[in-house]
């Protein structure tokens, strides 16, 4: 690890102006990419800005029918939270099944999202229940907010305040992990939210995505038979040692085939 | 036999040390005035060095020394031997390239050291090594070892010829062609025996010192035994009399096979120590381990057997070619052959056997032995061949074994290959595997599977190893002024727990409490020789050897309570840790003799300590059958093991839990290699799979219950404990037991062949193209 300046302010206002002292400043959430990445060298920041002394960055509330989560929430407090597991049990789920204790103890939601890693989970849970991703300049609808491979609508020092999920009349996420990682080689979430069904891919391409001939098919018929038949293309698709674009692509039907059946 | 003593499943004396933190580790070890090394490291596979400059990096701050190849040479710092000279079909030698500490004029694989930084945090090394410039002029690499047999293929050592370093051949060929002349039925496989990288818990690690009063270094390192690393490090590499090195081994975890060798960052390390005269210290970080450790396995093979119409086994041979990577290490070529064709004909009467190896050097990390050595290789090869075979002929897998095995009124048998096995009963243990399992009463479960879509497979392996009585070994065992006592011994556990098995045997022969019996290894001071760790040969050699120093203590101890009781030691017994004249109530106990000897040490009495040995009589044998039951889910190629069971002849048990544990570990290593342990080279020879991010290790969730049963009424006949060996077992059984029911899952769906590691993807695949040809 090379050296660093260390902040550790108690404000989203103090926490953005340290950020702003320099060009190579970064945020640090949970660290839970940006630490091995320091670690192993490839990353040499000049200043890391702590959020975790600020707390009006973490916990859950009840918010107009939507739940609201603290962007430093980690995602073992989303997992075990009461109000997620009622109101949006399949997002306490996914949470839950988030790397190992440790990363779940340490990793928050909005570090997962502001890295988005073409392999995190909770991208499927933004695009798939059409949340809302609050931030010190703006409010950013989940369906703008993945733009490519670790790349997001976020500005050069924004930062996330907290994620509004409206509450979804019935949801699921089903994931096949990476033998290895257990990232997301492909991982599913389907909803029908706010008259609307939605089906959210992350770990197979670059950036987390909506799949609407299926959301078409399952609005047509909420069941697992009516995904039958949609394959996916191949191409755009990610492909490494662990599964080809061929093998997530149809890896793809049959994780929202299972989310649909864990429904019924 | 006490009541901890042999057979006991007692819990081990290290637990509470190891579970609390407390294990003492290379790496807990501070020493006063030491520094840090750092390597430099290639990061290509096979490039010339045109220049090195250090002259930035020597400038930074805390930086004490850099050193290269130059600075090794001109101080006459050998290289690492290969130890394992082994001649092949030719009458030839295997070709043994330089294997210096540090990479001389060209480095052979990412990863191969090419300096070593000094300073006086590990901060300051790591930085400093950042800034020394290595000129790198690369050239064309080979990590394939098919690609590298071919004619024009890049040469990986340039002091070579071509890449084939040993062509090695075993066996009666002009017999096995009259077998497969005259066969009724052929059986015939391609297999894959992939590498692992072995990824111990504990990283290699070291503490080099030199002490320029005396001319004489001290190493502290992880190791299986401290002798092989001492000798080669005295008489190979820095040529200095034996008492010019102590090799101090602390506690170690996981070792594997992979630490038993010499390794550069040890030469580079007891230089840079001499050089600089502070104590130098390494700890690889797993990146390091990835590249730097010696992997396992890595072998291509087709094997062909030959039968009568009955199913009767006539001939086997057997062609492999077996990656040894850019280095011979300290035993690459003997894994693949001697250890590993000596073993082919497995627990079969097979009248002709033939085998060759190609040993073929490439630009990756080199390749040694891993937990089993060659034996879980032939074993594989075996057990997926006899498989094929029933296939063939139309027998079940069970029977097509049970009419071939060797059978107890056989014994001893001599397979003609230079192993004799001595005691089993091996179609009694598969019978009984396949009781457990329900083997006959599969075809139901299977319908069901199918029935909820799945694909269900059976498979079973019915293995034999050959290890336990290799060389020779020493204990030496002191009465100490408590009444306890204190074993020096020359095995070397890595986490195994030897200290509790020895205490067993020894609790036997004093009837001492476990925690009164005291266990020193891994100190070239004290320990005056051994031969280490490896080959489950530790508890059959240093027990034996312990087991008969003590009957000399117990002798020297019943002199002196004779003259105690006033007695003569002929009619002196001794039980439970008490002498007692025979027939009478007199009697005192082993502490009264033991302070006599240490308080009267000087009137005519001296502390009582002895020393006795135990030479290898012959190898032991154990053997076993995993059977194993799985389903697949076809739509995503995720295979389930539903059912494991084990049953083994360890011989004799000492500890039936420490046994288990093996057993279990074995498993976990058998199963990892066999469905998620993956190393991929690309063609330019850069390791894919570097951490664990790629590189899948088996995590508890992937294990299924171990149903073990140890048999233990079979002694082994060729040694006084009649125990066989226990630490491989696992690792052997497991892969082929576990391959055998996936390919018999698929088999219904037109598969024919599927391969290690058997991942999600390819077991998918491997539906797919079944399906898309037919």
């Amino acid at each position: 690890m090379y050296n660093f300046d260390y902040h550790r302010p108690n404000s989203v206002d103090d926490a953005v102006r340290a950020r702003g002292g320099s060009e190579d400043a970064t945020f640090l959430a949970g660290g839970m990419t940006l630490l091995p990445t320091m670690k192993q060298r490839l990353a040499s920041p000049s200043d890391i800005v702590d959020l975790s002394a600020i707390q009006d960055m973490t916990g859950v509330c009840e918010d107009d029918g939507r739940l609201a989560i603290g962007a430093m929430t980690t995602h073992a407090s989303v997992a075990s939270d009461p109000l997620v597991n009622q109101k949006i049990p399949a997002l306490a789920k996914l949470a839950g099944g988030i790397g190992d204790p440790q990363v779940r103890n340490r990793g928050t939601l909005g570090g997962s999202i502001a890295n988005a890693d073409p392999s995190a989970d909770y991208p499927a849970a933004v695009l798939g229940l059409g949340a809302t991703v609050k931030t010190n300049k703006r409010e950013i609808s989940g369906d703008d907010f993945f733009v490519d491979m670790f790349e997001t609508a976020l500005e050069e020092g924004e930062l996330i305040l907290s994620v509004n999920f409206p509450v979804p009349d019935k949801a699921a996420y089903a994931k096949f992990p990476n033998p290895a990682s257990r990232y997301a080689m492909v991982g599913v979430f389907v909803a029908q939210v706010g008259g609307e069904t939605r089906v959210a891919v992350t770990g197979a391409a670059p950036s987390a995505f909506r799949v609407s001939e299926m959301e078409a098919a399952l609005s047509n018929s909420f069941s697992a038979d009516a995904l039958r038949g949609i394959n996916i293309p191949a191409d755009g698709m990610n492909s490494d040692l662990h599964g080809s674009a061929e093998y997530r692509a149809h890896l793809v039907n049959v994780m929202a085939r299972r989310a649909v059946e864990s429904l019924s | 036999m006490g009541q901890f003593g042999i057979g006991q499943g007692v819990r081990r004396l290290e637990d509470q040390r190891f579970l609390t933190g407390e294990g003492r580790y290379t790496d807990d070890i501070v020493v006063p005035r030491q520094c840090h090394a750092f390597f430099v490291r290639s990061p290509f596979a096979s490039a010339a060095i045109t220049a090195i400059d250090i002259q930035d990096a020597a400038s930074q701050p805390g930086v004490l020394a850099i050193y290269t190849a130059e600075n090794l040479s001109q101080a006459g710092v050998g290289d690492i031997p290969c130890l394992a000279l082994m001649t092949g079909r030719d009458g030839q030698k295997v070709k043994t390239p330089p294997y210096p500490a540090l990479a001389r004029e060209r480095v052979h694989h990412v990863g191969d050291a090419v300096a070593i930084v000094v300073a006086e945090t590990i901060e300051q090394a790591q930085e400093a090594a950042e800034l020394v410039e290595v000129d790198y002029d690369p050239l064309p690499a080979v990590a394939d070892m098919k690609a590298a047999l071919e004619p024009d293929a890049p040469i990986v050592q340039e002091s070579l010829s071509s890449n084939l370093c040993l062509d090695w051949a075993q066996g009666n060929e002009t017999d096995v062609d009259a077998a497969f002349a005259k066969a009724d039925h052929i059986a015939r496989i391609e297999l894959v025996n992939n590498r692992v990288v072995v990824n111990s818990m504990e990283p290699r690690a070291l503490i080099a010192d030199y002490d320029p009063q005396e001319d004489k270094f001290t190493l502290h390192t992880g190791s299986q035994g401290i002798y092989r690393l001492k000798d080669q490090l005295c008489q190979n590499i820095f040529n200095i009399p034996a008492d010019k090195l102590r090799v101090i081994t602390p506690d170690v975890g996981g070792g594997f096979g992979m630490k038993i060798f010499a390794y550069p960052e040890q030469v580079a390390c007891l230089f840079a120590a001499r050089e600089l005269g502070r104590p130098v210290r390494w700890t690889g970080g797993r990146n390091e381990s990835f590249q730097s450790d010696t992997q396992g396995r890595d072998h291509l093979t087709t094997a062909e057997m030959a039968l009568d119409k009955d199913g009767h086994f006539l001939g086997i041979r057997v062609s492999t070619l077996a990656n040894l990577g850019a280095y011979l290490s300290n035993f690459a070529p003997y894994i693949p052959t001697g250890a590993s064709t000596q073993m082919y004909s497995g627990l079969y009467r097979i009248p002709a056997i033939h085998a060759e190896v190609k040993c073929v050097l490439t630009n990756t990390v080199p390749v040694d032995a891993y937990r089993g050595a060659g034996r879980p290789e032939a074993s594989y090869v075996m057990e997926r061949l006899v498989d094929e075979a029933a296939r063939v002929v139309g027998l079940d897998r069970g029977e097509i074994r049970v009419r071939n095995f060797i059978r107890p009124e056989d014994l001893p048998y001599d397979t003609g290959l230079n192993r004799v096995y001595d005691s089993g009963d091996y179609p009694r243990l598969l019978k009984e595997a396949c009781r457990q399992i329900d083997w006959d009463g599969f075809a139901a479960r299977r319908a069901d599977s199918r029935s909820r879509g799945l694909l269900r497979g059976i498979g079973l392996a019915s293995y034999v190893e050959a290890c336990g009585g290799m060389g020779e070994e020493e204990a030496r065992i002191s009465l100490d002024p408590d009444g306890g006592v204190t074993l020096v011994i020359g095995t070397m556990t890595n986490g195994q727990g030897h200290h509790t098995a020895y205490a067993q045997l020894l609790h036997d022969k004093f009837g001492l409490p476990l925690e009164k019996i005291r266990m020193v290894q891994g100190d070239s001071e004290t320990v005056h020789k051994g031969g280490g760790t490896g080959g489950s040969r530790s508890l059959l050699m240093g027990g034996v050897s312990a087991q008969r120093a003590a009957d000399r203590v117990i002798e020297k101890a019943r002199q002196v309570a004779g003259e105690m009781l006033e007695a003569a030691p002929d009619d002196i017994e001794f039980d439970e840790g008490h002498f007692r004249i025979a027939g009478t109530d007199l009697s005192i106990e082993l502490s009264e003799v033991a302070r006599r000897t240490h308080e009267g040490a000087g009137n005519g009495l001296s502390p009582i300590e002895e020393t006795d040995g135990y030479k290898a009589e012959a190898l032991t044998f154990p053997n076993g059958c995993h059977v194993c039951e799985i389903e697949v889910d076809p739509d995503t190629g995720c295979l389930r093991i539903v059912d494991y069971v084990v049953v083994d002849d360890f011989g004799t048990v000492v500890n039936p839990m420490l046994a288990a544990g093996q057993v279990h570990g074995g498993v976990a290593q058998g199963l990892g290699q066999a469905l998620l342990e993956h190393t991929v080279y690309d063609e330019e020879g850069q390791l894919i799979t570097a951490s664990f991010m790629d590189y899948a290790m088996p995590r508890a969730d992937d294990m299924p219950e171990v149903k073990l049963t140890l048999i233990e009424d079979m002694p082994c006949k060729t040694n006084p404990m009649g125990v066989k060996g226990a630490g491989e077992a696992g690792a052997i059984g497991a892969p082929p037991a576990i391959m055998n029911a996936l390919l018999d899952a698929l088999i219904p769906a037109g598969v024919t062949r599927i391969d290690m590691p058997a991942t999600p993807e390819q077991i998918w695949r491997a539906l797919q193209d079944s399906s898309t040809a037919s």
